[in-house]
């Protein structure tokens, strides 16, 4: 099927499988690897983008309905070759090991601070719990969305 | 003429990492982005029952299907590839990777398919028919050695991989000559005596990254490159190398950027080894990456430790005697180090604690689970927690303080190095002093008035506290299976930028920076003139990998080594430039200058082309600035420290929170501060979440009922409160960078600290001992029960 959708400001089109997943669509067809598969029952959010202004989990979304969508994926976060306030909360706060839940974690991050600006360190923690981390046991990872939050 | 900034000190700085920019930009090359032109997907048909006889496989309907090159079943991969090798000296079972006749635990592979993309892969798995026989399931490893119990490998009656290893006091060093005299002689003496069976459960390591393979065998040149998410792409290389009859020299294996590990990515897997046979069968590169239903079962887990525990004392609370029976169940077959992890747990049996007679015993039992192998830990925290269980135990059966009962059992600080009764020699340590941090730091008499404030409303709260010492930067080599070394080249290039490489293999530890520091300050550039390279076995030589909380100990030091050796090359063709002594030479600010006379700094660079256009050539030197170094240690290091938890029960439901964490730990120096938090941060809440959510479960057919995310509790944002950490800095003498690493230590002190608050909270109702996980229901009966 033909599907058709702006990815990180770019109209992008192909033919995929009905059962072609959004995740997967991304890494292998448009090469955006970023986004991160860790699970297979949507728990884990390593695979979170923003659809329309929302977070979604990229791996339980099929490519085919995310046609005419309008995406951003962590390759698109930094813009005119600056980080985002909140990659820069992440970087300065050691919110990240080895890396692989970061984007989704990111990308949820971002989710939270457009709906709450200025979240408490609850509403953070609740912001982020569709997300796992297995490394940092999240405190640094709370207190880079302060950071980010403060920079707004 | 400018003048040069000075350069800050970078060691024991919080300096961010430089591996972020790529990760937090989605830039970071995983084993799963990674294609090769030409490459195919494998996937694995595995059984689905805990152990049964394969009576046929039919592979008729998957091999016809549309994109599918091969479907290979167990007895063709066998003609290809042997029984896999284990690290351990124990007797053990052949191992096949794919199962040729017998099943032996839900999950293991019997086919598997290659094909031209994953879908079409796991569609043809799906499509295999195995007919099983089944067989009873060994589910309960006390049972499983006892009478007459369904036996799992013909040469391994009553299910013993490991039957009875004795250690400790009056154990001879081989273990065959045993003296109980003096154990004997503690429990006659004994005033108290505290006994007790505890479980330390099993847990499912669950990296994020699932693990993944991309093999490629190229036929004209005879190589093979293999990438996979690995602690240890050194070791991969060495068994690849083995087992495809490839010499190491052909071989090259790459760890890229690798999504955590937690222990379960140093065993080398049945895919590994079959994805590289395959690609030199079928002459194609080939990629297999693991989905998380496969990783709950075909992925080690950890822990799963019975310890009958006996601890004798005096009345005034000095600790004269233990007994520590272990019975560890480690699933279907022996992995790399599965049968050495429990001898951890014996090794780490003293403690905290000056005790003057221990017998531990171990016995090792096979069941139809999956293998365990290494997890965060990895013995140690097993160790702490019968022992940490039981002093607690000692000091309410006296109505002593926690803190007491434990001063008055400590090695004092004066008597170290010390060896212990299990044979280990303790190189540094101060625990009383780390105990004392702790009460202070998290204001222990406050939190008790507030624990019995809030009992007086009728909730219940407690208080728990565990120390704990841990055994780590692993080596020497007479302990490991693989060396105990590590090893790194450090090379100063012709511009003066440093480049250098770690067998450390790093997944998050973030050894890209803590070494780049390292080398900035032992040279006096800018951390933006260093790059550190690890990871592929074409460009570090060498190496063993990271696991043990070993990187900075046994790492950091090769490094340190390695680059002395060139900075002291490169002194001796700065001293003949500027006709010097080398002795009088200052590395610093990106220059070396002759001691007090700053106008005669020759720039780094200047001094690094020189080296490699040496005219004239100093006598006795060659060109170059490039050196290695072999870090063997004499010794292990034994970080310590201790840990505080205040929690509360819900009276209604029995659920379990976490009021607050306080953790004193001891790694010795800190090269980065920022980074050390970030590591006990992780290691807590992986002890927390054994202590209060995590438990493989497995059903008395031998499922795993606890296999997937929605099953299995990875705690989440939402599970802990703010830890508040605190150290005391107790160097080592084993390296002379003093430190002694901090990968492991959260896991420690963390998990009996929980349940000792546990037990506190529940003291109203009599309650000795709780087992873990701290499920609501298991709390909520105690609490019904302590009504009735």
């Amino acid at each position: 099927m033909q599907v058709s959708m702006t990815v990180n400001g770019k109209r992008r089109s192909a033919n995929v499988e009905p059962r072609m997943l959004l995740v997967h669509f991304l890494r292998e067809q448009l090469l955006l690897t970023g986004a991160h598969v860790g699970c297979d029952t949507s728990q884990c959010g390593a695979c979170t983008v923003i659809i329309d202004g929302r977070s979604a989990k990229s791996c339980t979304i099929f490519a085919v309905q995310a046609d005419g969508s309008d995406l951003t994926t962590i390759e698109g976060l930094a813009a005119d070759g600056r980080l985002h306030p909140v990659q820069e909360g992440f970087w300065d706060q050691h919110g990240l090991q080895c890396g692989y839940c970061t984007p989704g974690m990111i990308m949820s991050a971002v989710n939270l601070l457009s709906d709450t600006p200025r979240p408490t360190d609850q509403q953070i923690r609740d912001g982020i719990s569709g997300n796992f981390c297995r490394c940092t046991g999240y405190q640094h990872i709370v207190n880079a969305i302060r950071q980010a939050s403060a920079q707004r | 003429m400018a003048v040069t900034p000075i350069l800050p000190k970078l060691v024991g700085e919080r300096v961010r990492r430089r591996e972020d920019p790529r990760l937090i930009q989605g830039r970071g090359t995983y084993v799963d982005d990674i294609k090769v032109a030409g490459m195919q997907h494998l996937a694995f048909k595995r059984c689905d029952i805990a152990h049964g006889r394969i009576r046929s496989i039919d592979t008729a309907t998957a091999a016809a299907m549309d994109g599918v090159e091969a479907v290979v079943t167990g007895a063709q991969i066998a003609d290809m590839l042997g029984p896999m090798p284990i690290g351990t000296p124990f007797p053990s079972p052949p191992h096949r990777a794919v199962a040729v006749d017998v099943v032996r635990y839900a999950g293991e592979p019997v086919a598997l398919v290659v094909a031209r993309d994953r879908y079409v892969a796991r569609d043809a798995a799906d499509a295999i028919v195995v007919d099983y026989e089944p067989l009873p399931a060994v589910v309960d490893p006390e049972q499983a050695m006892v009478g007459k119990p369904t036996v799992i490998h013909p040469d391994f009656p009553n299910n013993l991989a490991v039957a009875l290893v004795p250690s400790g006091t009056g154990v001879s060093a081989d273990g065959k000559t045993v003296d109980d005299s003096a154990i004997s002689q503690a429990f006659a003496a004994a005033d108290v005596v505290i006994s007790q069976r505890m479980v330390n459960h099993r847990l499912v390591p669950n990296a994020i990254e699932p693990r993944g393979v991309v093999a490629h065998y190229e036929p004209g040149k005879e190589t093979m490159t293999i990438w996979s998410s690995t602690q240890n792409p050194h070791i991969l290389r060495t068994m690849i190398a083995a087992m495809t009859g490839m010499g190491q020299d052909r071989v090259r294996a790459i760890a890229p950027e690798v999504g955590g590990g937690f222990g379960s990515k140093i065993n080398i897997y049945a895919e590994e080894y079959v994805a590289a046979v395959i690609t030199k069968k079928l002459g194609i590169p080939v990629k297999w990456v693991e989905d998380r239903s496969e990783a709950f079962v075909a992925t080690t887990h950890g822990r799963d430790l019975i310890g009958y525990i006996d601890l004798a004392a005096t009345r005034d609370g000095k600790v004269l005697g233990l007994k520590m029976r272990l019975i560890a169940d480690i699933g279907a077959y022996n992995m790399l180090l599965t049968a050495a992890i429990p001898t951890l747990t014996m090794l780490m049996a003293n403690g905290n604690y000056n005790i003057p007679a221990i017998r531990a015993t171990l016995t090792e039992v096979f069941t139809n689970k999956t293998p365990t192998d290494a997890y965060r830990g990895a013995g140690r925290p097993e160790a702490t927690y019968f022992l940490e269980r039981a002093m607690d135990m000692l000091a309410r059966e006296l109505k002593m303080t926690p803190a007491e009962v434990r001063r008055r059992n400590f090695i004092p600080a004066n008597q170290f190095p010390y060896a212990t009764q299990m044979g280990a020699v303790y190189d540094s340590g101060d625990y009383e002093r780390a105990l004392n941090r702790a009460l202070e730091a998290s204001g222990w008499d406050q939190l008790t008035a507030e624990r019995d404030a809030a009992r007086k409303q009728g909730r219940l709260v407690g208080l728990g506290l565990a120390t704990y010492v841990e055994v780590c930067g692993l080596g020497p080599s007479s302990s490991l299976p693989t060396g105990g070394w590590e090893h790194s080249q450090v090379t100063v290039e012709r511009d003066g930028r440093i480049s250098a490489t770690t067998g450390a293999s790093p997944h998050g530890q973030g050894n890209e920076t803590t070494f780049a520091q390292m080398l900035g300050d032992q040279f006096g550039v800018p951390i933006e003139h260093v790059t550190i390279r690890h990871g592929d076995t074409d460009i570090v030589k060498q190496g063993i990998g990271t696991f043990g909380s070993r990187s900075q100990a046994v790492g950091g030091t090769a490094l340190h080594l390695a680059g002395g050796k060139v900075k002291a090359k490169m002194a001796k063709f700065a001293a003949a430039l500027l006709e010097a002594h080398e002795a009088d030479l200052v590395f610093e600010n990106g220059t070396i200058a002759v001691k007090g006379v700053p106008t005669s700094a020759k720039t780094f660079a200047d001094v690094a082309a020189y080296a490699y256009i040496p005219v004239p050539l100093p006598e006795g030197l060659e060109p170059g600035l490039s050196d290695e170094a072999f870090f063997e240690p004499a010794n292990n290091t034994y970080p310590f420290g201790c840990h505080i938890a205040m929690l509360e029960i819900d009276r209604e439901t029995g659920e379990p929170k976490l009021l607050k964490l306080v953790a004193v730990d001891d790694a010795g120096n800190l090269i980065n501060p920022l980074i050390v938090e970030g590591q006990i941060h992780g290691g807590l809440a992986q002890g927390i979440g054994q202590a209060m959510v995590e438990e493989a479960v497995y059903n008395e057919d031998g499922q795993l009922v606890t296999g997937s995310f929605m099953d299995y509790a990875i705690p989440r944002a939402t599970d802990f409160p703010t830890f508040e950490l605190h150290a005391t800095n107790t160097p080592t003498p084993v390296n002379p960078l003093g430190a002694k690493g901090v990968g492991e230590a959260g896991t420690l002190g963390s998990t009996p600290c929980i349940v000792n608050a546990a037990v506190d909270a529940l003291s109203e109702f009599g309650v000795k001992h709780v087992d873990m996980m701290l499920r609501p229901e298991r709390l909520w009966r105690i609490i019904q029960g302590g009504r009735a």
